[in-house]
């Protein structure tokens, strides 16, 4: 089973290579590997997730080298879920990217570069070694930094400078805070760091280590007020571009926060927790607020993201188990809905020949059925009661409400009925109004954009149907959270055997 | 030892930060360099400093008797000044590009006009 977790970052460093080996002519092979390469995340992260499901906790050590001296890749309920995601939204972005109109972009090597992209994401779920989660980032980093440079407008550009500059100063920050905790701890393998750094008194003195990797990942996941970037860069990408970025970068952020807090930094939480309040509850009002004042689909769906971003952060920041379990359900949901609706938006561009909503117009009318096919993530997104948005938000706020976070609660209402007020703002604007004149004339549907649609709605209508199985693995994802020592022994009695 | 490079060490972040702060974007990426340099040298002190002994295990694989230095901290930073390097080679060519794109490697006129709504 422990092969899954190796094939999960082998198969698209694979994939890119054998694009690399195809040139750069053949743009037909080039998508068939993407699309083969994605279908394989796609079926090793699900089985990965049926694996784990139980709580086992997959670990490779690579090189066979005794623990804690070689890196462990350690595939637990939590990463393995991350992987599946992953996967599914690796491979609705190849289907769209299967149909699209031939671009430059592709002859420049797209293909590979998001193959690559994929791999790092899947690197940084699975790592089990702090200056491993470094380098997966800078896999990730120099994957996504090439991808947005070569979108080429001048718009991208500039995109481009501001999303370089601040990552790079992230990184830095990263590998400061590494520097200190290996000269306190002797040590980066995350379970071995659980060990040592186990009391308070042990771990004196690695205090401004967790604060800089609180602020290097939360530059990464765009918390506040570290935002600044994400809606100055992300809707400069093409729309399935987009969704990939969207969907599942900045929650590599999150997740790193999750791991590292409840793994490394267990005792520092304590004093932590109300800066992380603070952070949750002023990221989720800020984004929110600046989505409300955008007109241009993309620039409205990306200042979401740092909205919902403060939803997870809320719940790490209550920390009890099932804040985990529901901070959990709402990544894999955020993930899935914002990716479809980046791909959504690439379709309406498609038919009205623009993002910015004043230049869209009469889709309903046109097409009642793609009015529905929007409304699914929309209305999710926003938490309307079937969907699965609706659950997601409902287990944080039962589980604030049971803590007496009154504030907390309030403040995740309000922000959840100004996101449903942006989603019928583009309703409003790119559906019912009639469309405006001289509007681009529509020319024939993008297809496979539309599969990949229905297949990320399919999947959130499926996690709406059954929320029960998501909710489960979700609950054993946050067990592995809160309690550790399950992981750690994992790692620890692997010894040398690979 | 430890008090000069600590002493450099303060210095590059003092000079990295200042340069991070400016206007120019060269100077912002120079600023950049200083930083992930002074990260390097933290690196390198907190594995401690040790003059004269050897990182070496026996043949057999056993573990060195006595005082041994820690090769850790070397192929850390080895790792990071290989990532560093490219990130920055990108990071220059892309502000040779934006240069010629956008007509000013000056931060302030960033604005996101290329990002217009209408």
């Amino acid at each position: 089973m422990s092969g899954l977790v190796t094939a999960s970052i082998l198969i698209p460093f694979l994939g890119a290579a054998g694009q690399a080996i195809a040139g750069r002519r053949t743009y037909v092979l080039h998508r068939l590997i993407t699309l083969l390469a994605t279908l394989g995340l796609c079926g090793v992260g699900l089985a990965l997730v049926v694996g784990t499901r139980t709580g086992v906790v997959e670990v490779v050590h690579s090189g066979g080298w005794p623990v804690p001296l070689g890196i462990s890749l350690v595939g637990d309920a939590l990463s393995a879920l991350m992987v599946g995601v992953c996967g599914v939204v690796g491979f609705a972005c190849a289907i769209y990217l299967a149909g699209a109109r031939r671009t430059d972009l592709e002859a420049r090597g797209l293909h590979p570069l998001l193959l690559i992209l994929l791999g790092g994401v899947n690197g940084a779920f699975l790592t089990g070694d702090a200056f491993n989660l470094y380098v997966w980032f800078e896999v990730m980093l120099i994957a996504s930094f090439v991808l947005l440079g070569l979108c080429g407008e001048k718009a991208a550009v500039e995109a481009s400078v501001k999303y370089v500059v601040i990552n790079l100063a992230s990184s830095v920050l990263f590998l400061i805070a590494l520097g200190l905790l290996y000269g306190k701890a002797g040590t980066l393998n995350f379970a071995d760091l659980h060990v040592k750094l186990a009391t308070p008194e042990a771990a004196a003195g690695t205090q401004s280590a967790a604060v800089l990797m609180l602020v290097a990942f939360g530059i990464k996941a765009g918390a506040f007020p570290l935002f600044m970037w994400l809606p100055a860069s992300y809707p400069a990408l093409p729309a399935p571009l987009g969704a990939v970025f969207a969907g599942l970068l900045t929650k590599v952020g999150v997740y790193a926060i999750m791991r590292v807090y409840s793994l490394v930094f267990a005792v520092h939480v304590q004093w932590l927790q109300p800066l992380l309040w603070w952070t949750a509850v002023l990221t989720m009002i800020v984004g929110v607020f600046g989505a409300a004042s955008q007109m241009e689909i993309r620039r409205v769906l990306s200042f979401h993201i740092v909205s919902q971003i403060g939803y997870m952060l809320a719940g790490i920041a209550l920390g009890t188990r099932a804040a985990l379990a529901a901070t959990v359900f709402y990544i894999v949901h955020h993930i899935l809905v914002k990716a479809n609706l980046f791909f959504l938006g690439g379709v309406i561009e498609n038919r009205c020949g623009s993002m910015a909503l004043k230049r869209c117009g009469g889709l309903y009318a046109a097409a009642p059925w793609f009015g529905v096919l929007f409304l699914i993530p929309a209305m999710s997104l926003g938490g309307i009661p079937p969907l699965s948005g609706f659950f997601a938000k409902f287990g944080l706020l039962q589980e604030a409400l049971r803590m007496e976070e009154g504030w907390l609660t309030a403040v995740a209402l309000g922000v959840g009925l100004l996101t449903l007020y942006s989603m019928t703002k583009i309703w409003r604007e790119a559906f019912w109004k009639a469309a405006p004149e001289g509007m681009a004339l529509a020319g024939p549907w993008p297809r496979l954009a539309l599969v990949a649609c229905l297949l990320l709605a399919g999947v959130t209508v499926g996690i709406s149907l059954q929320p029960q199985a998501l909710i489960e693995m979700a609950e054993q994802a946050a067990k592995s959270l809160v309690e550790p020592q399950i992981y750690v022994d994992a790692v620890m009695k692997g010894g040398a055997e690979p | 030892m430890e008090t000069l490079l600590s002493i450099l060490t303060g210095l590059l972040f003092a000079l990295g930060v200042y340069l991070l702060l400016r206007r120019s974007l060269v100077q912002v990426l120079l600023g950049i360099m200083f930083l992930s340099h002074a990260a390097n040298l933290v690196i390198f002190v907190s594995g401690g400093l040790s003059r004269d002994v050897a990182p070496m295990i026996g043949v057999a694989g056993e573990m060195p008797v006595g005082r041994y230095a820690d090769p850790l901290p070397q192929a850390l930073i080895l790792t990071a000044i290989v990532i560093g390097f490219g990130l920055l080679a990108f990071a220059l060519a892309l502000v040779m590009r934006a240069q010629a794109r956008l007509g000013t490697d000056d931060v302030d006129e960033l604005q996101g006009e290329g990002l217009d709504e209408s």
